[in-house]
C-alpha cells in the first residue's frame, strides 16, 4: 500500500501535513505526536523581521468553528532560522516554511535569506485576512498574485507554494494566476474573513474586529474551493479547511487535493494529525486502495 | 513527566455558590504531576464547542490520583461542565503552564491574594507553602466559596466589595484595614486586581508572582493566542509579547506590562 505523495519532486511519505500557524514549529506538538510520522511539517508564517502581532483577545470560538486574528506575530527569519528550523530538521518529515510579508520586497527578503536553509519547500502566505486591507487586496488580485509568484520563483531556491485565500470571486482564476506565475502548488483555503460581536460587552469579540474563520464549520467551503482550484489547474493543490479526522482529508483527496492539511483540529485534540493518517490508511485498506494516488481528484 | 490528554471520570460536583461548581475529576495521570497554579484544558462534550476550557487546578490528592477545580459559568462551555454527573467522562489535558515558585516563599511571609474566580488555586497554593501563608480572598458579596479550604492552611482575610464579609472593598483595601505585612505576594484574579497588586508590590518593594488570564486555543504554546505583552523582549516570540498558557500563566509581576 502506497501513501507517498510527490509534490514537485518532493516526495511526502503521506499527504498529511499541519497547517501553518496551527503547529508552530513543531515543537509543542512532538509532546503528543511523533513528528517523523507526518508527511511534512508546515511551520507558522515567519517574515524578515519580528512581527509583535495583533492586540488581545486574539481569538474567538463560534458554532463548530473559532476565528483568530494573531497578525501573523513571528520572532523574524533570523531567529527562526538560527534556532526553529535547525530542531525541525532533526526530524524525518519534510519542512515547508511559511513566509509572510507587508510588501513584495519584504517576501523576497526571507525567501532570499531560507535558500540555503534546510527548507525542502517554502508556503508563502498572500492571504492572511489580519495584516492590512491593502496587503489582502494581493490574494485577491490575480495580477498581483502571478506577479509577486514570479518575482519569488526567480530567486526561490525551493519548490514554491501559493497559500491562496478564499475571499474570492473566482478561486480557479487565482490559482491560475499563481500557476501562470511559474508557482509549484497551491495551498487553500486560508481562514474566511467574519466578524463576531459580544453583545453582553457590546463590542467585538477579537480587539482586531475582524479575523479569520476556520474548523469543521468551514469545510464545505473549502472542499467545494479546492475542488474548483485542482479542476483549474495541472499544479498540485494542498487542501486544507476543517479536517478534523480521516473522512474529512479523504474529501479533500477526492475533490483533487495531492496533499493535505490539519489546522484548527490541532487545538482540539494535538493527536489529530497522526490519527488522520492512520485512518487514511485503514480507510486504503478497508477498500483495498493500493496507492492513494488512486484517489487524488477521483470524484468528478 | 509530560502533558497527558485523557478522559475524566467526575468524581462529584457541587455548586458552591451562584454559578460557582466544584468538580472533582479523577485524573491520576495529570494529579501525579500537577503542581500548584497550573491549569488544565477541559473539553466540551458539545463537538460545536471545539475549544478547551482552561481552569486553574484548585486541588491536587495525588493519592486518589484526584483534580480539583473550581469554575464560575462563563458561557455555553462552563455550563455544560455544570449540568454534568458523577460517573459521566470529560476529556481533560494538563497539567499545563508553569505554577507558582514554590521555592520563592520558603520560610517567607506570603499574600496569597485571590479574587473572585482567581481564588481556587490559592487553595492547593496555601497546602503547599513552606512559609508563612495569608490567604487574602475577595469575593463580590456573602456568597463565599472555599471559605474552610483556604483557612486550613494560614490566616485567611476576606473582602467583599458590598462589604458583607470582612472588609468593605478589595484585597489591598483588606490588606491596609488589617495591617498586614508580607515579603512575597502571589496573585491570580481579574486584570484590575492585578494591575494594582503589582503597584502595591513595586510600591512596597515586594516580590510579586501574578497568573495572569487571556483567551485560548491549543493551551501549549503554539498558536500565539494568549499572549500578554512583556517589559523586555521575550526569549522565545523575540518580540514583547509572551505566551500566558506555556510561559505562565504566572509571571513575575515585574515581567509583564497590564
Amino acid at each position: 500500500m502506497n501513501m507517498k505523495v510527490n509534490i514537485a519532486g518532493v516526495e511526502l511519505k503521506n499527504p498529511v501535513m499541519t497547517a501553518s500557524g496551527t503547529f508552530g514549529s513543531g515543537a509543542e506538538y512532538s509532546e503528543f505526536v511523533d513528528l517523523n510520522r507526518l508527511g511534512a511539517v508546515v511551520t507558522k508564517g515567519v517574515a524578515d523581521v519580528p512581527w509583535e502581532g495583533n492586540p488581545t483577545p486574539r481569538i474567538a470560538e463560534i458554532s463548530s468553528g473559532m476565528m483568530n486574528a494573531i497578525g501573523l506575530q513571528n520572532p523574524g527569519v533570523e531567529v527562526f532560522c538560527k534556532r526553529d528550523l535547525p530542531e525541525l530538521a532533526k526530524y524525518d518529515t519534510k519542512v515547508i516554511v511559511n513566509v509572510c510579508g507587508h510588501s513584495p520586497k519584504e517576501y523576497l527578503t526571507v525567501v532570499e535569506r531560507l535558500a540555503e536553509e534546510p527548507a525542502d519547500m517554502l508556503e508563502i502566505n498572500i492571504s492572511c485576512p489580519n495584516v492590512n486591507a491593502n496587503f489582502l487586496a494581493f490574494g485577491q488580485d490575480p495580477k498581483h498574485v502571478e506577479e509577486l509568484t514570479g518575482q519569488i520563483k526567480k530567486i526561490a531556491k525551493q519548490p514554491v507554494i501559493m497559500k491562496l485565500t478564499p475571499n474570492v470571486t473566482d478561486i480557479g482564476e487565482i490559482a491560475r494566476a499563481a500557476e501562470a506565475g511559474g508557482a509549484d502548488a497551491v495551498s487553500l483555503i486560508n481562514t474566511l474573513t467574519g466578524m463576531k460581536i459580544d453583545v453582553n460587552r457590546r463590542t467585538f469579540a477579537l480587539a482586531n474586529k475582524t479575523g479569520g474563520v476556520s474548523g469543521p464549520c468551514v469545510k464545505p467551503v473549502a472542499v467545494r474551493m479546492v475542488y474548483q482550484a485542482a479542476q483549474a489547474v495541472k499544479i498540485p493543490v494542498i487542501g486544507m479547511g476543517g479536517i478534523q479526522n480521516a473522512e474529512d482529508a479523504l474529501e479533500f483527496i477526492l475533490a483533487g487535493a495531492t496533499a493535505v492539511s490539519v489546522g484548527t483540529a490541532n487545538f482540539m485534540n494535538p493527536y489529530t494529525t497522526v490519527e488522520v493518517i492512520e485512518g487514511i490508511a485503514e480507510y486504503m485498506k478497508k477498500n483495498k486502495v493500493e496507492d492513494i494516488r488512486e484517489l487524488i481528484g477521483a470524484v468528478r | 513527566m509530560a502533558k497527558v490528554k485523557m478522559i475524566s471520570r467526575i468524581i462529584s460536583q457541587d455548586l458552591l455558590a451562584p454559578d460557582i461548581y466544584s468538580l472533582w475529576l479523577s485524573a491520576d495521570e495529570i494529579a501525579a504531576q500537577a503542581k500548584p497554579g497550573q491549569f488544565i484544558s477541559v473539553y466540551c462534550n458539545d463537538s460545536g464547542r471545539i475549544l478547551p476550557r482552561p481552569i486553574s487546578i484548585c486541588e491536587i490528592d495525588r493519592e486518589r490520583g484526584a483534580l480539583r477545580i473550581v469554575y464560575r459559568i462563563a458561557g455555553k462551555g462552563t455550563a455544560e461542565f455544570a449540568g454534568m454527573e458523577p460517573g459521566e467522562t470529560l476529556e481533560i489535558l494538563g497539567p499545563l503552564g508553569n505554577g507558582f515558585p514554590m521555592e520563592e516563599i520558603r520560610g517567607k511571609r506570603v499574600f496569597l491574594m485571590g479574587g473572585g474566580i482567581g481564588i481556587p488555586p490559592m487553595v492547593q497554593t496555601a497546602r503547599e507553602a513552606e512559609a508563612d501563608v495569608t490567604v487574602i480572598a475577595g469575593y463580590r458579596n456573602s456568597d463565599i466559596f472555599l471559605k474552610e479550604e483556604l483557612a486550613a492552611n494560614g490566616r485567611l482575610v476576606i473582602a467583599t466589595e458590598d462589604g458583607s464579609v470582612g472588609t468593605k472593598g478589595n484585597v489591598l483595601d483588606a490588606v491596609r484595614e488589617n495591617s498586614l505585612q508580607a515579603d512575597v505576594i502571589f496573585a491570580c484574579g481579574p486584570t484590575p486586581m492585578l494591575r494594582a497588586i503589582k503597584a502595591y508590590a513595586l510600591e512596597h518593594q515586594m516580590i510579586c508572582y501574578l497568573s495572569m488570564e487571556e483567551r485560548m486555543a491549543c493551551g501549549i504554546g503554539a498558536c500565539l493566542a494568549c499572549v500578554c505583552k512583556s517589559k523586555e523582549v521575550d526569549h522565545h516570540s523575540n518580540v514583547k509579547n509572551k505566551r500566558i498558557c506555556k510561559d505562565g500563566p504566572v509571571f513575575l509581576s515585574t515581567e509583564v506590562e497590564l
